[in-house]
């Protein structure tokens, strides 16, 4: 496996330094696992984490337009929000498929920040470029940026120690965020996560991660905090049924059938594209959609293997599959038709040329006790 | 860091295979088992009785992340399977020298093309 062109974030020798494994995704060299992903897993959700996502594209609008701009690029309604809040949403295409999944932070009127996939990274940011050309200011700072996820039910606890003002990051609301200094390092800090769990993502200048970084996991140690891979990040995600850009959601699927459809605003104030498209998917029954499942059988869901009804004919497709630690479960999510998309409908996943037992199951599969 | 015991042989599919005469008894690495991380399902396609031949797959096992072929070292018929695999895939995290041995094939052919333990520790080197 060629490592030549693969990019590597700031934070590269100090995954090495944790006994990380690093495997090339996104044109990155990351961190898949450290210690095993189902102890990684059992510490994000009994403790705490600490993810490096700096792979992750972040990109900045800026000006009297911004605002219009961002707004005709997505599904979601970015009028509706203030400073220091953050929403997600889905960014389509004219056809009302799926372009990327991302986060849009407003810092102040009239200055936005997009954070995108890393796999999406080149498309979204040629894409956004393009819109903000004449309207805008536009600057990709994916370059600069640096991203740690702290997650975990011990994540504030973990902040409590990192002086006085990431101590009151507690008070932060969900999808809000803030300036923040965090172990002495400048940070804008956001209550957001892919884990289903409780914590922060941490923005912060590209070489300001590694200080960071050591810090966190230092203060964190008697807590329980580790670092945490790709690898645990997918079962985390995948229990608390978040989506995952390449497997559940693409370019050849659209926000309603994935079950987006709560931040496809189509009767928002602002036009934007795939409205029209997605208009017409709405005003009729939806073909498929996208579900949950739990494999009863003896195998494991993988993504692209084929579900097939009781007859054994192919209705469907696994997007996502994995045995989930916390559930104790082999789980996964897929489309079926609409039809058998109820609870409790039976149907088999081909894992391999052997049809195994599944059930249609509630999502998500994971939810956290709030406090 | 992996270790791979001197008695046995090895394959470049990160097999091993114990040979007491004609009774092989076979099972994964430790490189293999640090590859995949945690296991959680052994599946045995072949059962008892069953030939196999040199390099094709007699059952797949999983992990978290992955899905592996199980192939066989050598040519012969499976005599025994460990069955304790299918309710505690996790042994073969602990033991994958020892409780987590997989099938017994008695050979019918050669078994020459077996590594020995510094062959097989070079291949694991270029891998790594």
């Amino acid at each position: 496996m060629t490592t030549e062109n693969l990019r590597r974030t700031s934070l590269y020798e100090a995954h090495k330094k944790a006994g990380g494994r690093l495997v090339p995704f996104a044109g990155f060299e990351m961190p898949v696992q450290y210690t095993g992903i189902v102890d990684e897993h059992t510490a994000v959700r009994t403790a705490a984490g600490l993810f490096d996502v700096s792979h992750m594209g972040e990109l900045e609008l800026r000006g009297q337009h911004a605002a219009a701009v961002v707004d005709y690029l997505v599904t979601n309604d970015v009028s509706k929000l203030g400073d220091g809040q953050a929403l997600y949403t889905c960014a389509c295409n004219e056809q009302g498929t799926i372009l990327d999944d991302l986060i849009i932070y407003r810092a102040a009127a009239e200055r936005f920040l997009i954070v995108c996939n890393a796999s999406n990274h080149a498309k979204i940011s040629a894409h956004f470029k393009q819109a903000a050309d004449h309207h805008c200011d536009y600057e990709d700072r994916t370059d600069a940026t640096a991203l740690i996820a702290l997650q975990g039910p011990k994540a504030f606890d973990v902040l409590a120690r990192a002086g006085s003002d990431a101590a009151k990051l507690v008070e932060l609301k969900s999808f809000h965020f803030r300036d923040a200094v965090i172990a002495n390092v400048k940070t804008t800090a956001a209550r957001t996560g892919y884990t289903g769990e409780d914590g922060v993502e941490i923005f912060c200048a590209w070489n300001d991660a590694p200080a960071l970084w050591e810090q966190l996991l230092e203060l964190g140690k008697d807590l329980g905090l580790k670092p945490a891979g790709l690898g645990a990040r997918d079962t985390l995600r995948l229990e608390a049924r978040l989506s995952l850009y390449g497997n559940d959601i693409d370019e050849t699927t659209n926000p309603l059938e994935a079950g987006l459809g709560w931040v496809t605003k189509l009767g928002k104030a602002s036009d934007f594209i795939g409205k029209a498209a997605l208009t017409e998917i709405k005003s009729k029954p939806l073909a498929r959609r996208l579900v949950g499942f739990e494999v009863t059988g003896r195998g494991i869901a993988r993504h692209g293997y084929p579900l097939r009804d009781l007859e054994g004919k192919e209705v469907g497709i696994t997007t996502s599959g994995s045995p989930c630690p916390t559930v104790g479960k082999n789980l996964g999510l897929g489309y079926l038709p609409t039809p058998m998309t109820e609870v409790g409908t039976k149907f088999f996943v081909d894992c391999r040329g052997k049809n195994i037992d599944a059930v249609v199951v509630a999502t998500p599969f994971y939810k956290r006790i709030s406090k | 860091m992996s270790d791979f015991p001197e008695t046995l042989k090895y394959t470049k599919d990160h097999e091993w295979a114990k040979v007491d005469g004609k009774r092989v008894t076979v099972g994964i690495t430790k490189f293999a088992v640090e590859q995949l991380g945690d296991i959680t399902l052994v599946n045995f396609d072949a059962k008892v009785g069953d030939t196999v031949t040199a390099g094709k797959t007699f059952g797949t096992i999983e992990s978290v992340k992955t899905l592996s072929d199980l192939f066989a070292p050598i040519d012969g018929k499976i005599v025994d399977i460990n069955k304790e695999l299918d309710g505690k895939p996790e042994l073969v995290n602990e033991d994958c020298y020892g409780k987590a041995w997989m099938v017994v094939i008695e050979a019918t052919g050669d078994l020459s093309d077996l590594l020995e333990v510094g062959a097989y520790a070079a291949i694991v080197k270029a891998a790594g």
